[in-house]
């Protein structure tokens, strides 16, 4: 009988014991996904990363979901206080130091970045303190600019990262300028031969024979035949603006060329005395 | 009676017709001035900015004081970039006018260079005021010469429009004065270009090197197919095109294209060795499944495949489903700027995207890199005491006048903004400072950064 007894409070034992476990396992699962963060993603994971740094103190930027120099540093800073090795990744150890350290209010946050509001996320602090109250307008605005960024998307909710990683020395301006330039010239293009363009106009702006910004090389009259005509105007589709993005970050395969000119519709033949480099599409690149 | 009704409408319609038709004309009118006023609005000021160009240019001779010499340089230097942007308003792209703007950039950037030197410890030479002298006159020469066509302009009452038509119907208008006037311009700028070509002028714009590092030998039109499809990561070459790249190209080359219902594919490989320099791969990028962190080993991975050894990452980004990470170069621990490697990998599934050692095999090569001569903390002192320094590194760059240089490499941090400071390890001169981090206001949002190539 006390055997079966004992017997019974061990299995009992046992199964509140595994109970625990995987009541306790889910908790961990909530926090981070299982990715090393590093300098330069997007996401749910940088969103939680930022706001359990403000939690503590370390980050005073906006908790936008964007992985910079200010998250950046904000990590090492904790990595260095709490012992851990500085290196600015947030690999496991960080990740379970952090959830140790410091609580994320999972709720509040995605609440505020889906209303599009300034707020803050730093620990003691009453919540209704670091927000802003309501507005339907701004929301609304908000909305919209998150929809604008819909490239960003990589997450099933819906509160998607308010900032996005931009090439060193462009704004999203001049990458738009770029894509509908990129756009009205080649709609018919395969996609080197957009990154090709988009390559030409940043080796004009490079070139000292041409203007020095990228609007006043778009800009050039005559120069483009889109911009002459108004095609330029046409809302770029993504894939010009991808082009436009592999071109700043370094692809050219237009082979440096700072011209180019479709053989059946061109009219000068000055065009035609530039050294040929290679024929992409319809279009012949030169120099 | 039938016959009165039909005169009264018909005469209406005509009238009618009429008016709309002057409405019409009116308008296009409107717009035609208005073009032509910024056509003209540029060419003043460029008329005006070249004859205050020569008048600053002939102070500086007169100048003796040092203190003087760096502001006046680089108010020269903002005159001709402004110069230079009058010239890019104007219509002009198919009328060879670039020997101007050559010159014009050749004078900002002997400018820029004296006026971010210290001129007390280092004052021009003998060949520099020379020099000097020789673009005074030869500023001189053109600033008369534009001057001349903005006269006639202003007297005959010409107009930009009609040179846009003369250009643009490619019908030589034998009398067209500002095309005769400015291919006068550039015909005495093409003789400075000649005169010049010895003097520390040219070469300024940054050196483009040599493709020294391309090894290897000759390949044909078959290698190149092997080598991509290897690449592309597919069997067959129904689906390939491969064409020989023209004279204009830097290097000659072999471009492959590839295309399936899936995606698309384009390589550019070297005729020499048949290295692969510029690689991309557009297909739709699914939802993402692995981090950015590991789309950098799958990164590291390819460059160890493909034979390129000791490069470390500089930086990573996402952009969509996508990370794009930069390498650089590195010798001894010191990181080479120029010597940068590009990769894309799809954050899907890991594929490679896109490729590009362009900048690699153009400068890369086995350098002495001599022993610095500052200590750490003696650059250290060179930067700004307001900036927290967090990292340092020690790296070659190229320099504003395109000269390789080590430099002590520091970030740090001042206020929000992060600061990318070089500082030269043999003289302490602060070669360069960047600022890392955008703020836009189109988006009301802050922005991030990515750093060049």
């Amino acid at each position: 009988m006390t055997y079966k007894k004992m017997f019974l409070f061990i299995i009992i034992i046992c199964f509140i014991v595994v109970g625990l476990q995987t009541s306790h396992t889910p908790k961990q699962v909530n926090a981070f996904t299982s990715q090393v963060i590093q300098k330069g993603a997007v996401g749910d994971d940088v969103i939680e990363l930022q706001a359990r740094l403000q939690y503590l103190g370390f980050y005073n930027g906006n908790i936008d979901g964007v992985f910079g120099w200010g998250t950046y540093w904000a990590l090492r800073n904790f990595q260095y206080e709490f012992g851990l090795k500085v290196d600015g990744l947030a690999g496991l150890t960080t990740r379970q130091k952090l959830v140790e350290a410091s609580e994320y209010d999972r709720k509040y946050v995605k609440e505020q970045i889906k209303k599009g509001k300034d707020f803050t996320h730093y620990g003691g602090v009453d919540n209704t303190k670091q927000t802003t109250p309501d507005k339907e307008e701004k929301q609304q605005n908000t909305n919209n600019k998150n929809n604008q960024q819909g490239a960003n998307n990589n997450q099933q909710t819906k509160a998607e990262p308010t900032a996005v990683n931009v090439p060193q020395g462009y704004s999203q301006n001049d990458i738009q300028l770029m894509a509908n330039a990129v756009h009205g010239e080649s709609r018919g293009e395969s996609y080197v031969g957009q990154v090709a363009v988009a390559a030409v106009i940043l080796n004009r702006v490079e070139s000292s024979t041409f203007p020095n910004t990228v609007s006043g090389v778009v800009f050039e009259p005559r120069a483009f035949t889109a911009v002459a005509d108004g095609q330029i105007w046409l809302t770029p589709n993504e894939q010009a603006k991808e082009a436009v993005l592999d071109a700043v970050n370094g692809w050219d395969p237009s082979g440096n060329a700072i011209y180019y000119f479709n053989p059946e519709t061109a009219t000068s033949d000055w065009i035609w005395s530039r050294k040929q480099i290679k024929k992409i599409g319809k279009h012949i690149f030169a120099k | 009676m039938v016959r009165w009704i039909l005169i009264g409408v018909l005469t209406i319609g005509i009238a009618g017709t009429a008016f709309w038709g002057y409405q019409e004309h009116q308008e296009k009118n409107a717009i035609l001035i208005q073009a032509e006023n910024t056509y003209q609005r540029a060419f003043h000021e460029l008329s005006y900015n070249m004859d205050l160009l020569n008048d600053k240019i002939g102070t500086t001779l007169a100048m003796n004081s040092k203190e003087r010499l760096s502001p006046q340089m680089v108010e020269i230097w903002r005159l001709t970039s402004q110069a230079i942007s009058d010239v890019g308003q104007l219509p002009l792209t198919l009328l060879p006018f670039n020997k101007t703007e050559e010159f014009l950039s050749n004078i900002g950037d002997f400018t820029y260079r004296t006026a971010v030197r210290d001129l007390k410890k280092d004052p021009l030479t003998d060949k520099e005021t020379s020099t000097l002298k020789e673009l005074y006159k030869q500023s001189g020469e053109l600033k008369d010469e534009l001057r001349q066509v903005q006269h006639v302009v202003l007297e005959e009452n010409l107009r930009w429009m009609d040179v846009q038509l003369a250009l643009a119907t490619q019908e030589e208008q034998s009398d067209n004065t500002i095309v005769d006037g400015f291919k006068t311009v550039e015909k005495k700028v093409e003789g400075y270009t000649e005169s010049n070509v010895n003097s520390s002028i040219t070469g300024t714009s940054s050196k483009e090197h040599e493709y020294q590092f391309l090894k290897g030998d000759k390949i044909g039109k078959e290698e190149a197919l092997e080598e991509s499809k290897k690449l592309f990561n597919v069997k067959n070459e129904n689906n390939m095109t491969v064409t020989k790249s023209g004279e204009g190209s830097d290097i000659p080359t072999y471009s492959v294209s590839y295309k399936n219902d899936k995606k698309n594919g384009y390589v550019d490989i070297s005729q020499q060795g048949g290295h692969p320099i510029t690689l991309l791969v557009n297909r739709s990028t699914n939802e993402q499944k692995i981090s950015l962190n590991e789309g950098l080993e799958k990164a590291k991975t390819y460059l160890e495949q493909n034979g390129f050894k000791d490069m470390t990452i500089f930086s990573s980004n996402q952009f969509s489903n996508v990370g794009v990470y930069s390498f650089l170069y590195n010798q001894d621990d010191v990181r080479v700027f120029s010597d940068a490697i590009e990769i894309k990998v799809a954050l899907d599934n890991g594929d490679l995207l896109g490729f590009t050692a362009r900048n690699y095999f153009m400068n890369h090569k086995e350098r002495d890199i001599p022993k610095p001569e500052l200590s750490i903390k003696e650059a250290k002192n060179k930067v700004n005491p307001d900036v927290e320094i967090n990292e340092e590194h020690m790296a070659v760059i190229d320099n504003d006048i395109g000269e390789e240089v080590l430099v002590y490499e520091f970030l740090g941090v001042l206020g929000n903004e992060t600061y990318r400071i070089f500082i030269n390890a043999m003289d302490g001169t602060e070669e360069k400072v960047e600022k890392l981090d955008g703020t836009e206001l189109n988006f009301a949002r802050r922005t991030k950064e990515k750093v060049p190539a």
